[in-house]
């Protein structure tokens, strides 16, 4: 029951909608498989498939709206679950904010489902799991990892005729790799659109590089750096800060891109003119759902351009209240770069700090988005375009608004998971001036 | 696995909050009601029986029924309502000495034994790889036991419109006294929880939980400068009597900041939130450097979770979550050359038993009895966290206690007990303690956190900075964060204020595991100062 084809799906939304005796009614079936395999010290500790199909109703009676869920679905159980969320909708307080149904939209499908994920197996799970521990115990190191798999569809369908339908697909993997007496610790993740360019045996080569070259770090003083972060480290800090690009709290006065005395700085020029941003679901390597979270198309749209904020995101009642555009929310983040690999900008580089990943990091000041976090699984000195050792983790403070306004150079951008359900990213490894590291970590 | 559904909430302090969500959405009227007792026994049985017939040398039932309840609301606006129900069976199963879980959602007696058949091939596929049979600590069956949070009035029962006016209530109060923003949230869980295993127990237990947090924002629009102030309340394991603003749940501090402990007045906290959030706006900046800190039971609960409680989970410790929360740097040589963890007057303990906890309960999920024991005697590390197929590991005979699962669908595992530090011996008010600090910080709340995966470096903020000069609290200070190293930081405790401080703080969603997991733990203190500690200033510009 899991994964419904269009025709099956459309058939329960429709006999929702038949129910529905609200003012509005929108409906949404989602379902899911979702595999998954995870290990440590060398042996495989748990895995299992999780399979999941809900429907929700969502039945409004002018401003009142209520919202039932069911996992059932003859008929008996979809006539339940309408009348609970009408009940529901009855008994709840009048939302002033509340946004009717959406017209009849036009979406644009997108290429997310991929048949080599959707059709991954158990055997192939463990197969990925040996093919990480297998050469962790010939070298005498100990793998720890997970590998996370599934295939999903959504369908949704409102008392407005709009209606809508779409697979997807994804694969996650990260391993940590640690030498036997804990003193070098290397790490890989890798998240892939095909699972044909995904190859456990190989990617493992990283973490285990990364391990046996961490031992032994030696300390370096806190202070301000050139770091080139990976795509992985440079991530959590750009997703934390895309955080703030909502207008309505930009325009309350509570964000860094408030404006002194009221509005926002959309159309400011706040990072270096090198930082450009872009949404778009129908690109190849980054495709997302054609709908955001309000049901809303996606457009593909600039979001930095040139170091100028011409993108805020407005709910659709924030949208009407201003008068702003109402457009989908990105569903992925393409960060423009260059040419260049890690490994082309560490041999560009003088002096320098080499991230494999950032860690913990959480938000110290809102009002400039000071963040806060440690690096790990990987952190090396480079001097004269080359690696020469590895040195201790460090705890940073740093704002990634002054981080883009301190690049150096950009290389060339890699897919990563993303910062919730359904998105995903392309960062470039960033080499930046002047980071800003402020105590050391014991940890390895 | 049940399905897993995330609500960020947006909200100042609570932005990037991401709660999960367990189950389906359900009426209010269906958060009633309970399981009966001769069905949970039933499909227990029926799995118990049909795992030992597939092989299993030891197997555990958990049937639960896993009810939510959230509502969110801003300035005077309800903006949502969320009911959730998940009602399923988790079999667990030692097969060819190797672990075997298969969870199913369908309650019937077929449903039950085709989980546990499930669970044990899984068993069996796996024993082809494992290299270390599972070794049990003993269990003596109890037979046919219950408990519950003795709660005076059941959360769940109370009518959402008067949790919404509750919470309607608070946001006008924040408002009227100064707030431009505010967000005020209420969690209520309860976890039906039915345990069977072939050792001879059934364990039936009903645990509650709430929680009621808010964020004030104040906003000075010509400097462009905002604040916010949390609430100072804690989640707590009790029932809607937490909101009942008894005056003897709260205590007033030396500086006039209110306090509470098993009795919250919201609106109270509410008004003096956008008080304080106005006040933090004119604040001055800290000047960096050494401080002694006089850190409250509200903000430590958050220092003892992250530098104590999660170092010395054994699994950690071990390296099971290597790849993600990271391991310790509590290693196992350091339990036995007696590791000096803190100063000699730092006790650190473990229990799931102190009343009003999070994670108070009499048994935890594979039928232990819960306890208290030390982790940290007199400075000394002397135990980690354990459950039954760890205890060997460290020479014990018993599990400690502290396994947990946040749902029927999910594998249980070690989890975090609530580990609190000791009160003072002797008497000593936080006023007395404040008297003898010369150039001091003192911390109310708990903010931004961020620690190493082998928990050593951390760096905590807080909700209100005070400044102590010879003695005295002199004002209110601002962009302040600490950065510690776990065993300098505990061997900088000075002193501990006595009993009669002594207060709960909490997680409510302590993450952990890969899939995540989360769960509730309680970690209490009473008032503590630590000396010498490294504070840096936070405040920073923009271009």
């Amino acid at each position: 029951m899991s994964m419904l084809n269009e025709a099956e799906a459309r058939a329960i939304l429709e006999n929702v909608m038949k129910l529905s005796s609200a003012d509005e009614c929108t409906a949404t079936l989602e379902g899911s498989v979702d595999g998954n395999v995870r290990f440590a010290l060398n042996n495989i500790s748990t895995s299992g498939i999780v399979s999941d199909t809900v429907l929700t109703v969502r039945s409004a009676y002018g401003k009142r709206s209520g919202t039932a869920t069911i996992n059932e679905f003859d008929d008996a159980s979809l006539e339940r679950v309408v009348r609970r969320a009408e009940e529901l909708a009855r008994l709840a307080p009048e939302n002033p904010e509340y946004m009717p149904a959406l017209e009849k939209q036009a979406y644009r499908p997108s290429p997310t489902f991929s048949p080599s994920v959707a059709a991954i197996t158990p055997e192939y799970r463990a197969r990925v799991a040996a093919d990480s521990i297998a050469p962790c115990r010939a070298e005498k190191l100990v793998a720890a990892g997970f590998l996370a798999d599934g295939q999903r569809f959504v369908a949704f369908a409102n008392s407005k005729g709009n209606s809508g339908y779409q697979q997807s697909a994804s694969l996650d993997y990260t391993c940590t790799v640690r030498t036997e007496d804990g003193r070098g610790s290397g790490w890989v993740s890798r998240n892939v659109g095909d699972a044909g360019q995904f190859n456990a045996a190989s990617d493992i080569r990283t973490a285990i590089r990364k391990a046996r070259g961490s031992a032994d770090a030696k300390a370096l003083e806190p202070g301000k750096y050139t770091v080139i972060l990976e795509p992985a480290a440079a991530s959590g800090l750009i997703s934390f800060m895309l955080f703030s690009f909502d207008a309505r709290r930009a325009d309350e006065g509570r964000s860094f891109l408030s404006k002194k005395g009221g509005g926002n700085r959309l159309g400011e020029q706040v990072f270096d003119p090198r930082i450009s941003i872009h949404a778009d679901p129908w690109d190849p390597a980054v495709p997302v759902l054609p709908w955001d979270e309000e049901g809303r198309p996606r457009e593909k749209m600039a979001i930095v351009d040139k170091g100028k904020v011409v993108y805020l995101d407005y709910s659709r009642y924030w949208a009407r209240l201003k008068g702003a555009r109402d457009v989908g929310r990105p569903g992925n983040i393409l960060m423009a770069g260059g040419d260049k690999s890690t490994d082309d900008l560490v041999r560009g580089t003088k002096r320098g700090i080499l991230v494999t990943r950032t860690w913990y990091i959480r938000m110290v000041d809102p009002q400039t988005v000071l963040l806060t976090g440690l690096t790990r699984d990987g952190t090396f000195y480079v001097e004269d375009g080359a690696i020469r050792h590895p040195v201790k983790n460090f705890r940073f403070n740093e704002s990634p608004v002054i981080m883009l306004n301190n690049v150096e150079e950009l290389g060339r951008p890699v897919r990563l998971e993303g910062f919730g359900p359904n998105s995903l990213l392309m960062i470039p490894p960033l080499k930046l001036r002047d980071f800003t590291f402020t105590s050391l970590s014991d940890a390895v | 696995m049940d399905r897993r559904e995330f609500l960020t909430i947006g909200g100042f302090g609570l932005a990037g909050l991401v709660i999960p969500i367990h189950g389906r959405a359900v009426a209010a009227e269906a958060l009633l009601g309970t399981l009966d007792a001769g069905l949970k026994k039933a499909l227990a049985d029926t799995a118990l029986e049909a795992a030992t017939r597939a092989g299993a040398s030891y197997c555990d039932v958990r049937v639960g029924r896993y009810l939510r309840q959230f509502v969110l609301t801003r300035e005077d606006k309800v903006e949502n309502i969320v009911n959730t129900e998940s009602t399923g069976i988790g079999v667990r199963v030692i097969v060819n000495g190797t672990w075997g879980f298969a969870a199913s959602s369908d309650m019937t007696t077929a449903g039950a034994a085709a989980a546990a058949a499930q669970a044990a091939a899984i068993a069996r596929a796996n024993s082809r790889v494992h290299t270390e049979p599972v070794q049990l600590a003993k269990v003596k069956g109890v037979g046919e036991v219950s408990w519950g949070t003795p709660i005076r009035r059941n959360a769940m029962a109370v009518p959402v419109k008067e949790k919404a006016e509750l919470l309607l209530a608070v946001n006008a109060a924040a408002m009227k006294a100064g707030a431009n923003f505010v967000n005020s949230n209420l969690f209520v869980v309860n976890e039906q929880k039915y345990f069977a295993s072939t050792d001879g127990s059934y364990v039936d237990q009903d645990i509650h939980r709430i929680w009621a947090p808010f964020t004030v924002t104040a906003v000075d629009q010509a400097s462009g400068r905002f604040r916010s102030r949390e609430g100072l309340s804690s989640p707590m394991g009790m029932g809607w009597e937490f909101l009942d603003g008894d005056p003897a749940g709260k205590q007033v501090m030396p500086n006039g900041v209110i306090n509470y402990g098993t009795s919250y007045d919201m609106v109270e906290d509410a008004v003096a939130a956008a008080q304080q959030a106005r006040e933090k706006l004119k604040a001055p900046s800290v000047k960096p450097g050494k401080y002694d800190l006089v850190l409250d039971p509200s903000h430590l609960w958050l220092t003892i979770h992250e530098s104590v409680g999660h170092p010395l989970e054994l699994d950690r410790v071990l390296g099971y979550e290597a790849n993600f929360a990271g391991t310790s740097f509590a290693t196992l040589d350091k339990l036995k050359s007696r590791f000096r963890y803190g100063s000699d007057k730092v006790t650190l303990f473990a229990d799931r038993i102190q009343p009003n906890s999070l994670g108070a309960a009499e048994y935890d999920d594979e039928g232990v009895k819960t306890r208290r024991w030390d982790l940290v005697k007199d400075g000394i590390l002397v135990d980690y966290q354990a459950i039954r197929d760890q205890a060997h590991i460290i020479g014990a005979e018993s599990s400690h206690g502290c396994c947990y699962a946040d749902s029927w669908s999910s594998v249980q595992f070690q989890r975090m007990a609530n580990v609190s530090l000791a009160p003072g011996p002797q008497k000593l008010s936080v006023a007395d303690m404040i008297k003898d600090v010369e150039n001091g910080i003192y911390i109310i709340g708990d903010g931004s956190f961020s620690i190493d995966q082998q928990r050593y470096n951390a760096q905590f903020g807080g909700q209100l900075f005070y400044e102590i000069k010879g003695g005295r609290i002199t004002g209110m200070i601002e962009d302040v964060a600490y950065q510690m190293r776990t065993p300098e930081f505990w061997n900088s405790c000075v002193a501990i204020c006595d009993q009669s401080d002594y207060r709960q703080g909490g997680s409510f969603f302590d993450g952990k595991g890969e899939p995540s997991q989360s769960s509730a733990v309680s970690h209490g203190s009473s008032t503590a100062r630590f000396n010498g500690v490294n504070v840096i200033n936070t405040a920073r510009k923009l271009g």
